[in-house]
C-alpha cells in the first residue's frame, strides 16, 4: 500500500531537523515513523514532507543525572523495556515499553515520537503521568520544559508545537517511590484497551504521595486525582488498595470514554477500577 | 516528487537503487531488487510476515521507508540458508512441521532468528512471546514453539 507522495530530507542535527520544518509548511519529524507510517498508509495524515531524525548521534541514550534518569528522544520501546536503571526506578515505564505492540515494534518505535505523536492508547503515555515526567522541547529560538501534566491536549494533540523537537524525557528518581503498569491489551491492535499506571510513595507502611496515569480509556491520557487521595495518608495494609480501585467508577463518566467494537463506555469504567487495583497491587508488591 | 538515491546491504551484497519517500522497504526488497522472501501479509504492520533485520533488529518492512535505510545492513531470510542447505533453525521448521503454507514462515524464522541470538534456553512462554508480532494462519503456533525450542536446545548442546 502506498502513501500520499511526499518530499524527504534527513536532519544531520536537531538546529537543522527544526529549520527544515520551518522551511517546509506542513512537515513532521519522524524517528520510527511506528506512529506516523500507518496512518498514512489509511490517509489519516498526509504531511507533505518527512524529516527523518533517526539517524541523529547521542539521542539514545539512557543516563542518570543526580536525581533524574534522562532519556533520549531516540530510545526505543525495546531500549527502555530493556534497561536496568529504569526497571529499579520507574518501573511503570520499563514496563510500558515491554507492552509496546511487540518485538519488531518495540525495535522501531521510538519514545519521544511515541508522546509527540500522543495517540490516545499508547503504553508509556500513562507512565509519563503516573512518573510525573518532564519533556525537554527544542524550538527554533529557545528550548523549554514540559511538564507531565501539561504534555496531553487530546488525540494526537499533544502541547508540543508545530516547529518544536522532542529531545528527551527526564525521569524522577526517588528512593521512596514503586510503581508499575497494568494493561488490558486490545487482542486486535495491541493498544491498550485500558492501561493504568501507579506510583506510590512509600514511608513505611504508608502512602504519602500517589500518581495513577491512565492511558486507552479516553481521547486524552489521565490522571485519577480520587483514587490517589483515597491512598494517600493511608496505610497500605487492609482493604485500602480495593476501596481506592473503588472509586474509579464514580470518578468518570463512562459516556465519556471510548466505546468501540471491543469494549462500550461502561465496560471501560469496568475495566479501569479493575486494572487500577492491579497496578497498585503490582507496585505495592516491589516494596519488598 | 522527489527521488533518492540510497544503498542498501542486503545479505552481504552491496545494492545501489533509486527510490521514492514514500517506496517502503518491503517492496525496495521485493520489486527493485527481487529479494522475495520477505511477504506481505497485512501491510498494516500487525502480521510480522515481512520481518527483516535492518543493522541487527528485526523490524517490519512494510511499516519503514526505505529511504530511511539508506546505507543499512539489511538481512533477509535468503540469507539464512547456506548455499542451499537450510540453517538449524530453518531445519527444525521443517523436522517439526513447523508450516503449512509457508506464508508466514520468512518473517517467523527472521524473528525467531533474531531472539535466538540473545535467549539462551528460553522458555516456551518466552518464545511465544518473542512471536507476538507474527501471525500464523494455519499451524496453530504449537509446531512453531516446538521448531524454536528444538533450535535453542540444540544450540545449548553444541555449546
Ligand atoms: S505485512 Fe508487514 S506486518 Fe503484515
Ligand atoms: S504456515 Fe500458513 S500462515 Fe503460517
Amino acid at each position: 500500500m502506498h502513501t500520499k507522495e511526499f518530499d524527504y530530507y534527513r536532519a544531520d542535527s536537531v538546529d537543522d531537523a527544526i529549520e527544515q520544518l520551518e522551511a517546509h509548511d506542513g512537515a513532521e519529524l519522524m524517528a520510527g515513523a511506528h506512529g506516523l507510517l500507518p496512518r498514512m498508509k489509511t490517509g489519516e495524515e498526509s504531511p507533505p514532507a518527512l524529516v527523518d531524525i533517526s539517524h541523529l548521534d547521542g539521542l539514545a541514550t539512557i543516563d542518570r543525572d543526580g536525581d533524574t534518569l534522562s532519556i533520549g528522544a531516540l530510545a526505543t520501546h525495546a531500549d527502555i523495556a530493556e534497561s536496568q536503571q529504569l526497571k529499579q526506578h520507574s518501573s511503570a515505564l520499563s514496563d510500558a515499553a515491554g507492552e509496546v505492540g511487540d518485538l519488531q515494534v518495540r525495535n522501531g518505535g521510538t519514545i519521544g515520537g511515541n508522546i509527540a505523536h500522543g495517540d490516545p492508547r499508547s503504553d508509556p503515555l500513562a507512565a509519563v503521568l503516573a512518573l510525573d515526567v518532564e519533556l525537554s522541547v527544542q524550538g527554533p529560538d529557545s528550548q523549554r520544559t514540559i511538564d507531565a501534566d501539561d504534555v496531553f491536549h487530546g488525540a494526537y494533540e499533544t502541547a508540543v508545537r508545530d516547529h518544536e523537537f522532542v529531545t528527551g524525557l527526564g525521569v524522577p528518581v526517588q528512593d521512596d517511590a514503586v510503581s508499575a503498569y497494568a494493561k488490558r491489551r486490545n487482542p486486535l491492535s495491541g493498544y491498550a484497551m485500558v492501561g493504568v499506571a501507579a506510583r506510590l510513595r512509600l514511608d513505611s507502611d504508608t502512602v504519602t504521595d500517589a500518581r495513577i496515569g491512565v492511558t486507552g480509556v479516553a481521547d486524552t491520557p489521565f490522571r485519577l486525582p480520587a483514587v490517589e487521595d483515597a491512598l494517600e495518608g493511608e496505610s497500605v495494609d487492609g482493604d485500602i488498595v480495593e476501596e481506592a480501585a473503588g472509586r474509579v467508577e464514580k470518578a468518570v463518566d463512562p459516556s465519556e470514554l471510548r466505546g468501540d467494537s471491543q469494549s462500550s463506555g461502561e465496560y471501560r469504567a469496568h475495566l479501569l477500577s479493575v486494572y487500577t487495583e492491579k497496578a497498585v497491587t503490582a507496585a505495592l508488591n516491589r516494596a519488598g | 516528487m522527489s527521488r533518492h538515491d540510497i544503498s542498501l546491504t542486503v545479505n552481504g551484497t552491496e545494492h545501489e537503487l533509486t527510490v521514492e519517500p514514500r517506496t517502503l522497504l518491503v517492496d525496495a526488497l521485493r520489486e527493485d531488487l527481487g529479494y522475495t522472501g520477505a511477504n506481505v501479509g497485512c501491510d498494516t504492520g500487525r502480521c510480522g510476515a515481512c520481518t527483516v533485520r535492518v543493522d541487527g533488529d528485526a523490524i517490519k518492512s512494510c511499516t519503514t521507508f526505505a529511504v530511511q535505510t539508506d546505507g543499512a545492513s539489511v538481512e533477509t531470510v535468503e540469507g539464512l540458508a547456506d548455499d542451499g542447505d537450510l540453517d538449524s533453525l530453518q531445519a527444525q521448521f521443517q523436522e517439526n512441521h513447523g508450516l503449512q503454507c509457508g506464508y508466514c514462515t520468512p518473517g517467523m524464522l527472521m524473528t525467531a532468528d533474531t531472539f535466538l541470538q540473545d535467549a539462551e534456553d528460553p522458555s516456551r512462554d518466552e518464545i511465544r512471546e518473542a512471536i507476538e508480532g507474527n501471525l500464523c494462519r494455519c499451524t496453530g503456533y504449537h509446531n512453531i514453539v516446538d521448531a524454536i525450542e528444538d533450535t535453542a536446545g540444540l544450540a545449548g548442546q553444541s555449546q
